[in-house]
């Protein structure tokens, strides 16, 4: 396996009095395409910017492959950067950009042409050599910043936003490419993003971030489909969140009073005794929608009763924002593949029942925990 | 048409002043300069190469050198200091106030500050004053009326001047390139020559021309600061002007330095934007050969 892992343990940073990092410890293996995800100002462009060498921690180490790197300043770390402004310098042409790395190395003539050659047929940008970075669209600057950070074969890359300039189909389309060069180069990525669907459709694991904390690590399914604490639950994808107050809890089978909602069943790990009060949630998908009383077949099975608030259709699905009993707003998603079999349409203020097993529930940690 | 007319209207207050103020003195000299010297001064109306023959004198041909050579020196040196000046002011958190500084020194007049160095450089100056009470010596040292009194105060007078235009144009440079360039390898001097230096090029042209072409033309500097060793081009023209009272080679001069100035600031603006150095060299034909079809 190509590239290096990284170890960042207990790492805090400091701007002024303002605290960027706290505590935090990641541990990014051999190849692997790690994402750190969260909300901007979170202190995941800080870390990136530690592990490139551009800041120094305040307190904790940061080593690439076994060797503490602290001190080291960027040229001397065999890591490098895709900026998210591309960062491409404005006076050389696409050649020279991606050149540049080799120039500083003093390579000799041939075989920086034949090595410039090769990484801009990787980003497929080979007729654009002699343009200059203005002359480019987004998502080819895009491209030529990927080749020049490429071009020294890092053991490491730290990709920065670098898809936020551009507009939605062409980043799928770009976060495909990137995900294609990944398994061609087979080096370590490590991806700053903070569009949740991103760092999902790409990584191997993700780290999620908020307030200078990293809140869970894991592979975007876990992430998703098992969120550690309220704040990821609602970050990545949509959520509904009850306050459950424990009545009986038996193993995973849990029993807990929903104000205004009666009793609800989750099957969960959790270490909450009787009497405690937790915070259980539904992604929306996950809950059905129906007009008329679903059947149990005596399963763990929770019913709510509302009204719909508001329906959004939007092509593949209608998302519906229902009124429950307790006065709250439940969100479900009701995908359109069996449309034709004759569903009744549900529509603004029909009187609905929302089922959704006691298995599909995750507890969560309280917010700020 | 008839808005091309009130256009020129428009213009009209600003063509009189040029014609008044900068067009007519200057044919005057253009004329003067072709003409035979009077016997007190003055010219006679009678056409004369005399005035550009004279400048052949080996006196009037060292200053030009002297000239050129004090102007180049005197450059370089504002460069070499506006140059981190301007780019500490663009990356400080208050601009405002250093800026200000660089600019407090215009509120008090040119002469007056040349005489503060006469002040401070004088045998009986500040400066001497010190090196007497640290024992350091105990004769006056000569600091004024050289060459090196004349770039000295000649750097003073016209930092600002390239402090400015560098300021402005590393306000606009983006810095992420700067670590860009240190991220792919380059040290921080290195990332300054191969990625700042090539980006602000018009502010360190536009700086240059700013110190070069008066410090080319100074004249009150190298009088007041210099000895014999800094004579320079204008001191020889008020020279001819004012004592020897020969105002052909006093205008012929003129010219020489006005169309050498103004030739140099034209070579510069009429400059193609030049090509960046070709080092790219990839055969046009071999990236037509690439099949479209492989991308």
């Amino acid at each position: 396996m190509k590239g290096a892992d990284v170890d960042i343990v207990g790492v805090s940073k400091f701007f002024g009095s303002f605290q960027a990092l706290k505590n935090v410890n990641l541990s990014i293996s051999k190849g692997e395409f790690f994402s750190l995800l969260g909300p901007s100002g979170c202190g995941k462009t800080t870390v990136l910017r530690l592990i490139g060498g551009f800041e120094d921690p305040d307190s904790g180490s940061i080593a690439i492959d076994g060797k503490n790197v602290l001190g080291l300043p960027p040229d001397k770390r065999h890591c490098n950067t895709v900026f998210q402004s591309y960062a491409l310098f404005p006076h050389l042409s696409v050649f020279e950009n991606v050149a540049f790395p080799l120039r500083i190395r003093k390579m000799p003539q041939e075989l920086v042409r034949e090595k410039v050659m090769h990484y801009l047929s990787l980003v497929q940008l080979e007729m654009h050599a002699p343009k200059k970075p203005s002359q480019l669209s987004g998502g080819q600057r895009q491209r030529v910043a990927i080749a020049r950070a490429l071009i020294n074969e890092p053991s490491i890359l730290l990709l920065d936003e670098p898809l936020s300039a551009l507009d939605a189909k062409l980043r799928q389309h770009m976060l495909m490419e990137l995900d294609t060069i990944h398994d061609k180069v087979g080096i370590t990525f490590i991806y700053v993003t903070h569009d949740q669907q991103e760092a999902l459709s790409v990584s191997d694991r993700i780290a999620v971030m908020n307030m200078g904390e990293v809140l869970q690590i894991g592979t975007p399914r876990q992430i998703y489909e098992n969120p550690a604490t309220e704040f990821v639950a609602r970050f990545i994808g949509e959520t509904n969140v009850f306050n459950l107050k424990i009545v009986s809890i038996d193993g995973t089978k849990i029993q807990g009073e929903a104000e205004g909602l009666g009793l609800m069943f989750v099957d969960d790990e959790s270490d909450a005794r009787p009497g405690e009060t937790v915070l259980a949630t539904i992604r929306p998908e996950k809950i059905r929608i129906s007009t008329k009383i679903p059947k149990t077949n005596g399963g763990q099975i929770n019913i709510l009763h509302g009204f719909v608030a508001e329906p959004i259709y939007s092509g593949f699905q209608t998302k519906y924002i229902v009124q429950v009993d307790s006065g709250m707003f439940v969100t479900v998603y009701r995908q359109h593949a069996n449309w034709s079999e004759g569903i009744p349409d549900i529509e603004w203020k029909d009187e609905v029942y929302l089922s959704f097993s006691a298995a599909d529930m995750v507890i969560v940690e309280m917010h700020g925990q | 048409m008839r808005k091309q007319h009130i256009g020129l209207l428009y213009t009209l207050p600003q063509i009189l002043w040029l014609l008044v103020f900068f067009a007519a003195p200057l044919c005057i000299i253009v004329i003067y300069s072709f003409l035979k010297k009077g016997l007190y001064g003055g010219v006679e109306p009678q056409f004369s190469l005399e005035a550009y023959t004279a400048m052949a004198n080996p006196n009037i041909v060292l200053v030009t050198w002297r000239t050129l050579k004090i102007s180049i020196i005197a450059t370089t040196l504002t460069l070499l200091i506006a140059l981190p000046c301007g780019y500490s002011i663009a990356r400080s958190r208050n601009q405002a106030i250093r800026l200000f500084l660089v600019i407090v020194p215009f509120w008090t007049n040119f002469l007056i500050r040349i005489y503060a160095w006469i002040a401070i450089m004088g045998n009986e100056g500040f400066l001497n004053d010190i090196l007497r009470a640290l024992h350091l010596t105990t004769e006056s040292i000569q600091f004024l009326y050289n060459q090196t009194a004349v770039i000295l105060v000649l750097v003073y007078m016209y930092l600002p001047y390239a402090i400015l235009p560098l300021f402005s144009t590393i306000d606009k440079f983006d810095f992420t390139l700067l670590d860009a360039a240190r991220d792919l390898g380059a040290t921080k001097f290195q990332s300054y020559i191969h990625v700042l230096l090539p980006n602000i090029k018009s502010g360190l042209v536009t700086a240059g021309l700013f110190t070069f072409v008066p410090i080319f033309g100074a004249y009150a500097v190298p009088l007041l600061i210099g000895g014999k060793d800094s004579y320079m081009l204008g001191n020889i023209i008020a020279d001819q002007l004012t004592k020897t009272r020969n105002w052909p080679l006093a205008s012929s001069i003129s010219m020489t330095v006005t169309v050498l100035t103004t030739g140099l600031v034209f070579l510069i603006a009429m400059r193609k934007p030049r090509e960046q150095k070709q080092v790219f060299d990839v055969d046009p034909a071999f990236l037509q050969a690439t099949p479209d079809g492989e991308r």
